[in-house]
């Protein structure tokens, strides 16, 4: 009997660290960009561009790891039309945002027609079932971390995205260092869109992200902005979507419990935002607000 | 040589609007020859499928009734600087909202059933736009991810009620509700699909809401809000009460949407009653340059590209996903737009330095 608990337990936690794994890398990515004060909505976008490219590059190529770097590249270059959008031509970033999710949704659907359907390439486990993307992903954390908190980089990140003109004044190019963090993160955020296609279910449907861009949005305020949070969050919500899946057989309808997910992402949001926990945790103070040269 | 980037002292809304539409015909052209199709034959069917027959300017106005809704309430919210980006959600709870009253009391009059149904319409997307606002005033929480998260669950709930208990017996097994009775359904105009009930609705809210934010206390403390609202605190506006109130309009207009669609052109509630006429409505909002007036015509145009889009996607046989692609990069057009509209570029031949992209002063 107690074995029979041990092994569902297991299971659960199995699921909830792989559905937690796009999760964990698209908020780390996140968490990059709004560090250096660009807040990029284009998240849910860039992720199912990643997606789609990483599975049809797989298919061209007849290798997975190829269509893992594509995804990288293009999340790296959708990242980039924000950064151009919102660090130089200095326009809404929410709209910038949106505008790239509308795009890339419409696109991936585009590049997707012919392989809807089609079994794809997926990546082999190497240690307790999970594939070697889960690890990568999970070993960013401390590096991320230590740069982040532990370096001059890091140091210099911060700074641009807590006050450009003191930044800019002790000779950091803010420019470059948000151009190159808003890459950065959508490097990351275009992998967590290629590990959902290319391992967590290998296949492409049509918007198979399903609101992931939107929970890492979520998630990157959750973790106060810090990588160690997003892990912790990143398994939390996979949790919860395993949950989804071992609750469905009690007779509840799917539907309702397909709404969870966001309940709960509307509850942790609640939570990590509650007027005296946000000023312990504080969100870099430039968080959204394009920096002009030589004007406040 | 190097570029010279100035902020312009005067703003031309004009010069914003052409440079708009001429990035994005631009734009939109280099996808439509990606997709190996001719980019002047491709816009001369848009234009045919949107305003070229009687039949395509009906559905063009048809289709408008629900965008002028829906942007209004939207130009209303982004003006008091609050992202609703639920706009779809409180749009599908209207129209569950209304149906839950029509598959209720199918019995009662046309004259008592039909303004219920707008009423409850009303009430259920004000409802789901008052959740994300009372978490904006009173936790201060991101209203761009909670209106978003807010439209996912209402997508789940509409799936559940059709797929379970409102499901109609003549259905067939898809996803509908039985049809509506007549009384619960909307007249039209002649043969077309135009429920003119609605797109009156439509026209006296516009009026109504640009008087009320023009011409009242209420409104300029709406304005005060949205340009500064730290200052509207400290005048002694009461904040949360005109947060809630805006959300509480913008999501109600969705909701009347949503009715507007059932009980004027599906007669039923079902799946897809909205392809995203939430999202576009942002796109509408922001074209409009967020002035309540304006929303009527450009609904209307941009009603006409969706119609026209349509068209040219059964015709040139364009996957599904190219309408919201073109949304985007409107969007994007539109940031350009008004990039020009601030800034003055100028070629500066004197100075020999080459400036990078990332250094544009």
């Amino acid at each position: 009997m107690s074995q029979e608990i041990i092994a569902i337990l297991m299971s659960v936690i199995q699921a909830a660290i792989r559905a937690g794994s796009p999760l964990l890398v698209g908020t780390l990515g996140e968490i990059y960009t709004e560090r250096s004060g660009v807040l990029n909505l284009g998240v849910e976008g860039m992720m199912i561009m990643g997606a789609v490219s990483a599975f049809a590059v797989a298919q061209i190529a007849g290798n997975v790891w190829p269509g893992v770097l594509a995804a990288a590249i293009v999340g790296a270059a959708m990242a980039f039309i924000h950064g151009f959008m919102s660090i130089t031509l200095k326009v809404n970033q929410y709209i910038s945002g949106l505008a790239l999710t509308m795009f890339g949704s419409g696109l991936s659907s585009l590049i997707g027609q012919q392989y809807i359907g089609i079994r794809g390439y997926s990546l082999k486990p190497i240690l307790f079932n999970f594939d070697p993307l889960v690890y990568f992903f999970i070993l960013l954390v401390p590096i991320l971390w230590f740069v982040l908190f532990k370096t001059k980089t890091g140091i210099d990140i911060r700074s641009v995205g807590e006050n450009p003109e003191a930044a800019d004044s002790s000779g950091v190019n803010v420019y470059l260092v948000r151009y190159l963090c808003t890459i950065f993160g959508g490097m990351l955020i275009g992998l967590s869109g290629a590990y959902l296609s290319v391992s967590y279910i290998p296949s492409w449907t049509q918007n198979m992200t399903l609101g992931r861009g939107w929970i890492i949005l979520a998630l990157t305020i959750f973790a106060s902005w810090d990588p160690r949070g997003a892990l912790l969050g990143a398994w939390i919500f996979g949790g919860v979507e395993a949950l989804q899946y071992r609750l469905q057989p009690l007779g509840i309808s799917p539907s309702l419990l397909g709404t969870l997910p966001f309940v709960f992402t509307i509850l942790i949001l609640v939570i990590s935002t509650r007027g005296t926990f946000r000023r312990r945790m504080g969100a870099p103070s430039a968080l959204g607000k394009s920096y002009r040269r030589g004007e406040k | 040589m190097k570029l010279k980037v100035e902020r312009r002292l005067v703003e031309s809304r004009r010069r914003t609007i052409s440079i708009t539409i001429l990035s994005a015909l631009s734009l939109i052209a280099i996808v439509f020859l990606a997709c190996g199709v001719n980019p002047i034959l491709a816009y001369e069917r848009i234009l045919y499928g949107a305003f070229g027959s009687i039949y395509s300017i009906s559905e063009t106005v048809t289709k408008s009734i629900t965008l002028m809704l829906c942007s209004v309430g939207l130009a209303l919210a982004f003006q008091t600087a609050i992202w609703n980006i639920g706009a779809e959600g409180q749009l599908l709870i209207g129209a569950i909202f209304g149906s839950g009253i029509a598959l209720s009391f199918p019995q009662w009059p046309a004259y008592l059933l039909l303004p219920t149904m707008f009423l409850a319409g009303f009430i259920g997307g004000a409802l789901w736009g008052l959740v994300p606002a009372v978490l904006k005033a009173k936790f201060q929480t991101n209203e761009v991810i909670t209106t978003l998260m807010m439209n996912y669950i209402a997508t789940k709930i509409l799936e559940y009620l059709l797929y379970g208990p409102w499901r109609g017996k003549e259905a067939w097994g898809f996803p509908y509700t039985e049809i509506f009775s007549s009384s619960a359904q909307l007249p039209t105009l002649g043969t077309t699909r135009i429920h003119y009930p609605t797109l009156m609705i439509a026209f006296v809210t516009v009026v109504a809401l640009y008087i009320l934010l023009t011409r009242t206390k209420l409104g300029f403390e709406i304005r005060v809000v949205g340009k500064n609202p730290e200052a509207a605190k400290y005048v002694g506006i009461n904040y949360a009460k005109i947060i809630l109130l805006v959300m509480m309009i913008s999501g109600g207009l969705a909701g009347i949407a949503g009715i507007g669609e059932v009980a004027g052109i599906h007669h039923r509630l079902r799946i897809g009653i909205s392809p995203g006429y939430g999202f576009t409505s942002i796109i509408v909002a922001w074209l409009s340059g967020l002035h309540l007036l304006s929303t009527i015509v450009v609904s209307i145009l941009c009603s006409g590209l969706l119609v026209g889009g349509e068209m040219i996607q059964i015709a040139l046989g364009l996957p599904i996903g190219v309408v919201e692609m073109f949304n985007g990069v409107f969007l994007f057009s539109l940031l350009i737009g008004e990039f020009f509209l601030r800034n003055k570029i100028s070629l500066d031949i004197s100075s020999k330095k080459i400036e990078s992209r990332g250094q544009v002063k």
